[in-house]
């Protein structure tokens, strides 16, 4: 029997953990121009990720326009989501949500999408595992180990999980998907991996709009970690305590 | 006993001897030839391991985000693929294919295919993306900066 | 005392067979539809990326909570020592297994990917609910086969009582972790509910009571075993007692939910303007399953009659499959609510009502589970003696029958 929870790390990894992290501190103390940051920039392929960065998200929803649904293309076209023409059964990883304050009137136009908590309820009922929490805080399905039994779209909050309902072909190499697990934004994890950033961040920069700022939570000098200082802003649903990956300002 | 267990044995040898001698009766697996001059690992440790190997890397990179390309699915099939004589990439998993030629003959069946492409992303029919997929664009380059914040 | 006398079904009839293949077809034909929508995918269902549980899921929690309550019977013989029920406790036993094992069967075509049972036995995650269940529901049934075992084995009989009283607790563990499975969704304005649990121990309770009573009495008739009123009078009594239980804790449920108003507006989608939800909720699930059952077996002239017993159990079992159907699908039809104040629009279907209509396949694979369930108790009613000869009023309360004539016949 396996334990797949994936934040059991062997002992001889956490050696290995602090070993490097007293050379980082060495490293901090002998070269003050030395930081942090790139050192992590340099993780190298053959390095596991590592729990001190948490990977985020903040969407300003005030340059965040009706009607473009530029972020969410470039996640279809990453991940392969062409439609099936039923809507009702097609995945979605991101979507453009509006809203109408009942009171005032006042609208918005944000998307949604994985908000990669970090006490994830889907992580918590999945049984066998396959929905977990990546060190590096994005959340993932195991799709190797999804059994399809649901449970992570019951307890998801925000709706940001699909079911794969029927026979795929042409996947995209870097995004496999197929029929009878369960799936959702995953930060485009291929990419972050390789020091790239999501889809539909870079979409979103490309574009001009710079209504995406994606980055390293954990490290207070990251340029989302100061967005995050600027701006007020705000979690979905922040009544559950979960702690999201994704935070909102202008709503 | 011991001499009709040898006979047994020598009947057993010489039955499976005949059959490979046949080929016609049951066909030898023979998968396409590959691009490059090796594998990723030794030839005949691959016909025996790949699958310990694509299993290992497998939870590596799932779950530890380890990204190394040697034992990468996506990778065997840059070397693996055959093009039909259009120049199209045919399946890797189709009839006669590397993937599937030797699971065919020994009965292996694998649902990998049902998720992972067949296929490498081919430049001419995927979208206008693939210069930023191949990691060259200056777009890409600007991003390395953005994403881990070493602005001052 | 007479001693009990316990017989196979002699299984030659034309009934017999009929039945058998009644249900053997019935279950053939769930089994091809799990079949045709694991190969074409569950888009052939009427399920979707928002009502992500369906029918399958209705009918295998219906049969796996009443697999618990059915054990009642037998518990209170073993557990709380009333020799009434004694001779009822291995046909409990027995309809104990084979529901939970059709609903279990039904749980497990109904998954993504079927074919990875062994994943979800092989690899657990011990925070998941769904993942104690399995342990609870495997146990179960070991706990219940041991149970049998000691109630069918008369050098064992002295140990059916500690069995029985394991049994009793395992099935309460098990039954708050199904109501559990919904209690904890948190995201789910439906659900997230602490009385979940209770409720659902209750709920067992009544669908096993209705459901062991029509199988008492259909078996008994079929197979011209004399059964006296005495103990129908008995079940009866506390099926009535179980069908307002539930009807109390469904009104607390409800009352509860309306005093926070964070739950107004799915409490006014389930009793207002749900529609089919509303409906069933009030029509099925209140009315027919609820106040008529505790009509008829609260009358003192009608419950007198074997066939309104029959029919306010019957009538029981369909308020449960309603009541659960409104629980599970009601629950999900109602919009998740990410923005509360606000209205939301999407292409993903926030913030409307979902759209859910059963497709056959969902029907039939639900229906298969049920009658694989009477198929699993009708062949080992034939195979080994879970039935009394008879159960006249004067019933025999003693031992079970040591004697050699006995055995042979029986064991
Ligand atoms: C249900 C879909 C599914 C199936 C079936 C599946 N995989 Fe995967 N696999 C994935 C996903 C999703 C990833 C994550 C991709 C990423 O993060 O880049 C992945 C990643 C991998 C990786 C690491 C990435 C790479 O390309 O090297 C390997 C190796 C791998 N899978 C091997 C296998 C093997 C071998 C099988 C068959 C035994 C298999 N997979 C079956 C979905 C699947
Ligand atoms: C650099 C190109 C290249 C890559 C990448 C590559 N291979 Fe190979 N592979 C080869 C060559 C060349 C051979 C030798 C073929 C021969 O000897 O005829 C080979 C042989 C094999 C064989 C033995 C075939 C036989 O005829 O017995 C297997 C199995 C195999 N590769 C699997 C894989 C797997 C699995 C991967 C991905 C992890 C992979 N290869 C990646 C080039 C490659
Ligand atoms: C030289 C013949 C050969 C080639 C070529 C080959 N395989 Fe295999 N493969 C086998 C054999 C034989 C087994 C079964 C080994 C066993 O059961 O111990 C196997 C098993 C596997 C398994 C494990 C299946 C399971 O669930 O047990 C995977 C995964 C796999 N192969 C992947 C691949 C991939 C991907 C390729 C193409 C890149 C490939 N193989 C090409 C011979 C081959």
């Amino acid at each position: 029997m396996k334990s797949a929870t994936p934040n059991t790390r062997p002992d001889g990894e956490r050696r290995k953990f602090l070993e490097r992290a007293g050379a980082a501190a060495m490293l901090l103390s002998l070269a003050p121009g030395v930081r942090l940051v790139e050192l992590v920039l340099a993780r190298a392929e053959d390095q596991p990720v590592s729990a001190q960065m948490r990977w985020g998200l903040l969407v300003d929803a005030t340059k965040c326009s009706e009607g473009c649904t530029d972020c969410v293309d470039a996640c279809n076209d990453e991940h392969g989501l062409t439609g099936l023409g039923r809507p009702e059964t097609d995945a979605q990883y991101i979507r453009k949500v509006g809203l109408r304050d009942k009171t005032t009137g006042k609208t918005h136009s944000l998307p949604v999408l994985c908000q990669h908590c970090e006490t994830a309820p889907c992580v918590d009922v999945c049984p066998t595992g396959a929905s977990f929490r990546r060190a590096d805080g994005i959340v993932l399905v195991d799709k190797h180990i999804c059994i399809g039994c649901r449970y992570c779209m019951m307890a998801c909050p925000f709706k940001a999980r699909s079911f794969i309902h029927e026979d795929l072909t042409d996947q995209v190499p870097e995004s496999p998907r197929g029929k009878g697990t369960v799936e959702g934004c995953n930060f485009c994890v291929h990419r972050v991996d390789r020091d790239r950033e999501p889809a539909c961040v870079e979409a979103c920069t490309e574009a001009r709009h710079g209504a995406l700022v994606f980055g390293d939570m954990g490290n207070a000098n990251s340029a989302l970690s100061q967005k995050l200082r600027e701006l007020t802003n705000r979690q979905i649903r922040s009544d559950l305590g979960l702690n999201t990956g994704v935070r909102y300002h202008g709503i | 006993m011991r001499r009709r267990l040898a006979a047994v044995g020598l009947a057993f040898i010489m039955g499976a001897g005949w059959s490979i001698s046949t080929p016609a009766d049951i066909p030898l697996p023979a998968p396409p030839k590959a691009k490059g001059d090796r594998c990723v690992e030794p030839t005949d440790l691959m016909r025996r391991n790949h699958m310990e190997f694509l299993l290992h890397q497998r939870d590596e990179t799932v779950h530890r985000g380890i990204r190394t390309k040697k034992h990468s699915l996506v990778e065997c099939l840059t070397c693996h693929t055959q093009t039909d004589a259009a120049g199209h990439y045919i399946p890797i998993n189709a009839p006669g294919q590397f993937c599937q030629d030797c699971h065919a003959y020994s009965g292996v069946k694998m649902d990998c295919f049902e998720c992972h492409a067949t296929k490498p992303r081919n430049s001419a029919s995927v979208h206008s993306k693939s210069a930023a997929m191949s990691g060259t664009s200056p777009a890409h380059l600007s991003n390395l900066a953005r994403v881990v914040g070493n602005r001052p | 005392m007479v001693p009990i006398r316990y017989q196979t079904l002699a299984g030659k009839s034309a009934g017999y067979w009929l039945l058998f293949i009644a249900l053997a077809a019935v279950t053939a034909i769930g089994y091809a539809a799990a079949h045709y929508m694991e190969v074409n995918g569950h888009y052939v269902t009427g399920m979707t990326n928002q009502i992500v549980w369906g029918t399958p899921h209705v009918f295998a929690v219906f049969l796996i909570v009443a697999a618990s309550g059915i054990l009642n019977v037998a518990s209170i013989s073993s557990a709380f020592g009333k020799p009434e029920y004694k001779p009822l406790a291995r046909l409990s036993g027995l309809l104990s297994i084979a529901l939970l094992v059709g609903g279990l069967i039904v749980l497990v075509l109904d998954l993504g990917r079927p074919e990875r049972l062994v994943v979800a036995m092989t690899y657990y995650n011990f925070k998941s609910i769904f993942a104690w269940n399995i342990f609870l529901y495997v146990g179960f049934l070991l706990v219940v086969a041991v149970y049998l075992w000691m109630m069918f084995e008369p050098r064992m009989n002295k140990y059916s009582k500690p069995a029985g009283i394991v049994a009793f607790i395992w099935r309460f563990v098990l039954t708050t972790g199904t109501g559990s499975i919904f209690g904890f969704l948190v995201a789910r304005q439906a659900y997230d509910a602490a009385i979940m649990a209770p409720m659902f121990i209750v709920m067992s309770l009544s669908f096993g009571t209705a459901i062991f009573l029509v199988v008492l009495v259909a078996t008994f008739q079929w197979t011209s075993r004399p059964l006296g009123d005495d103990i129908l009078r008995r079940l009866k009594n506390l099926l009535a007692i179980f069908v307002a239980a539930v009807l109390y804790l469904t009104v607390a449920f409800h009352l509860t939910n309306l005093y926070a108003t964070e739950h107004h507006g799915v409490e006014r989608f389930l009793l207002l303007d749900g529609g089919v939800y509303t409906a069933v909720f009030w029509l099925i699930q209140v009315v027919l399953g609820g106040l008529v059952p505790l009509l008829i077996l609260f009358s003192p002239t009608v419950s007198r009659s074997r066939a309104a017993i029959v029919l306010a159990a019957s009538l029981v079992i369909v308020g449960g499959l309603a009541q659960v159907y409104v629980i599970i699908i009601g629950g999900q039809a109602y919009p998740l609510v990410l923005f509360p104040g606000m209205e939301e629009t999407s292409t993903f279907f926030d913030g409307v009502v979902h759209a859910y209509v059963p497709s056959l396949p969902e029907l039939l694979l639900g229906v298969g589970g049920i009658a694989l369930s009477l198929l699993i108790a009708v062949i080992a009613m034939r195979v080994l003696p879970f039935l009394p000869e008879q159960l006249p009023d004067s019933a025999p309360h003693g031992e079970d029958a040591p004697t050699a004539a006995a055995a042979s016949t029986a064991r």
